[in-house]
């Protein structure tokens, strides 16, 4: 048994967010150096132009990339010879998220109840996935999300006969959909497989995968290359006003499933990708 | 860029000769008002009694900011979706808004205000907050102080850069692929 203290924890979680919501990861930013090299829509590239002066200038001053620093998502994937010890987890990973949202200066975005409201007035609670996972150190990643894309999120339980064409279908609709309010260009999570709940999750979790790496199953790899390529082509374009670029990147994560199901979720990302992973 | 300045306040026949597409870098002054407050300002209206600020010829800016942090008059302030507020803004164009300041799409009912009345409905960078609040040189909070981020502010701005997404002649940007 290896023994973690749950403030380590909570320093963790603060410290992340008090970061990830003010620094890009630097393969967004490459992106749209990348995409200004093919962009041919003015109005697009006056936007990728925009989007440049936007990172460099929340680094600079030290404010977030985007003012709706979100709702926390926080993934913990603990090992099984792993003794957590101190307050209760989930409690300290809120006392992070009350630390960063007053340290980094973030938006509270919260509210107690779904259909009363009322701002939490300090961004938590988070929603917190566990995971029990072989070994002895603590994995925890966060992932702020912002509304305008989360909001354009979806997720389908197609026949098992809609095949392949079914799943593309599905992932362009929702970006085409989104019009410009998930703020394209986007980075896309997408899950396949599983039930109803775990689909949901697969495709969060894909949120939290390296964008410049395919997956390791080949047809799901050549998957990612194809929708990837098929969004770029649809001219919904940075903000939903048209040009060649609408993804910045896009992953799949995929299980197995029941017989009669195929569960598509697709989980959009604005361009401000936010998180930040920490191994305890 | 092909970007076209243009000072507020902006009346009906200037909002008329905007095109969509038409970049431009806004001076002078922005209303700030998302969703509650929105309520608010038409619960007013409803009742009889005067908005928080004179309406006609005014923008008004979707915006909910974070705090400011130290040496700074507010934190990041870039756009929040347009369609949530669609509901209310037919009213608001129909008693003198001349632009909304948001992103993404909009309703019917508000681009058929907006070719009623002159009226424009402007995209500025979503995901942008801190290029967005560099323009910001002054805020003034006017009304529902208990709304927190929700609340009503003067901005004054100087190069603030929107693309007119939809005009007055109902030429909608987000539908130029269903022409």
């Amino acid at each position: 048994m290896r023994t973690v203290k749950t403030a380590a924890i909570r320093d963790a979680v603060a410290a992340m967010l008090s970061k990830c919501t003010i620094d890009a990861e630097p393969f967004i930013t490459d992106s749209f150096e990348k995409a200004l090299e093919t962009e041919r829509n003015p109005v697009a590239r006056g936007f990728l132009e925009q989007l440049q002066e936007n990172y460099r200038l929340a680094g600079q001053k030290r404010l977030p990339i985007c003012q709706d620093t979100g709702c926390d998502a926080v993934f913990v994937e603990l090992g099984q010879s792993v003794c957590l010890e101190g307050d209760y987890i989930e409690d300290m990973i809120n006392e992070g998220i009350r630390r960063a949202t007053k340290e980094a200066y973030l938006r509270a975005s919260m509210v107690k109840d779904p259909i009363k409201r009322g701002n939490t007035g300090d961004n938590t609670p988070a929603m917190v996935h566990y995971e029990i996972v072989p070994g002895d150190t603590v994995r925890i990643s966060v992932l702020p999300k912002g509304a305008g894309c989360e909001n354009m999120s979806r997720i389908a339980m197609l026949r098992p006969a809609d095949g392949i064409e079914g799943i593309k279908k599905v992932v362009l609709n929702a970006v085409v959909e989104g019009g410009g309010n998930h703020c394209p260009p986007l980075c896309i999570g997408v899950g396949i497989g599983g039930s109803f709940e775990k689909v949901a999750s697969l495709a969060k979790a894909a949120l939290l995968l390296p964008f410049n790496e395919r997956s390791g199953i080949p047809h799901i790899a050549e998957l990612e290359d194809e929708l990837i390529t098929m969004i770029n082509e649809s001219d919904v374009g940075p903000q939903g006003l048209g040009g060649d670029t609408t993804a910045i990147g896009l992953r799949v994560l995929s299980c197995p499933t029941h017989i009669a199901s195929l569960p598509v979720a697709v989980n959009i990302s604005c361009h401000a990708l936010r998180r930040a992973t920490m191994v305890l | 860029m092909n970007e076209r300045k243009i000072h507020t306040p902006l009346t009906r026949r200037d909002a008329r000769a905007l095109r969509a597409g038409d970049r431009l870098l806004i001076s002078g002054t922005l209303y700030t008002a998302r969703d509650e407050s929105h309520k608010r300002i038409i619960d007013l209206l409803e009742s009889g009694k005067k908005p928080p600020f004179s309406l006609r010829d005014q923008i008004i800016y979707y915006v909910g900011p974070t705090p400011a942090p130290p040496g700074e008059i507010i934190g990041s302030a870039g756009p929040t979706t347009g369609y949530r507020m669609d509901s209310f803004t037919p009213r608001l164009i129909c008693e003198g808004i001349t632009a909304t300041i948001g992103k993404g799409v909009r309703g019917p009912e508000v681009i058929a205000a907006m070719k009623e009345y002159g009226a424009v409905y402007l995209a500025a960078l979503g995901g942008g907050g801190a290029l967005l609040q560099s323009c910001i040189k002054a805020v003034e909070e006017i009304a529902f102080p208990d709304l927190g981020t929700e609340a009503v502010r003067r901005f004054t701005v100087v190069d603030f850069p929107v693309v007119v997404a939809i005009d007055s002649l109902g030429t909608n940007l987000y539908e130029r692929n269903k022409a």
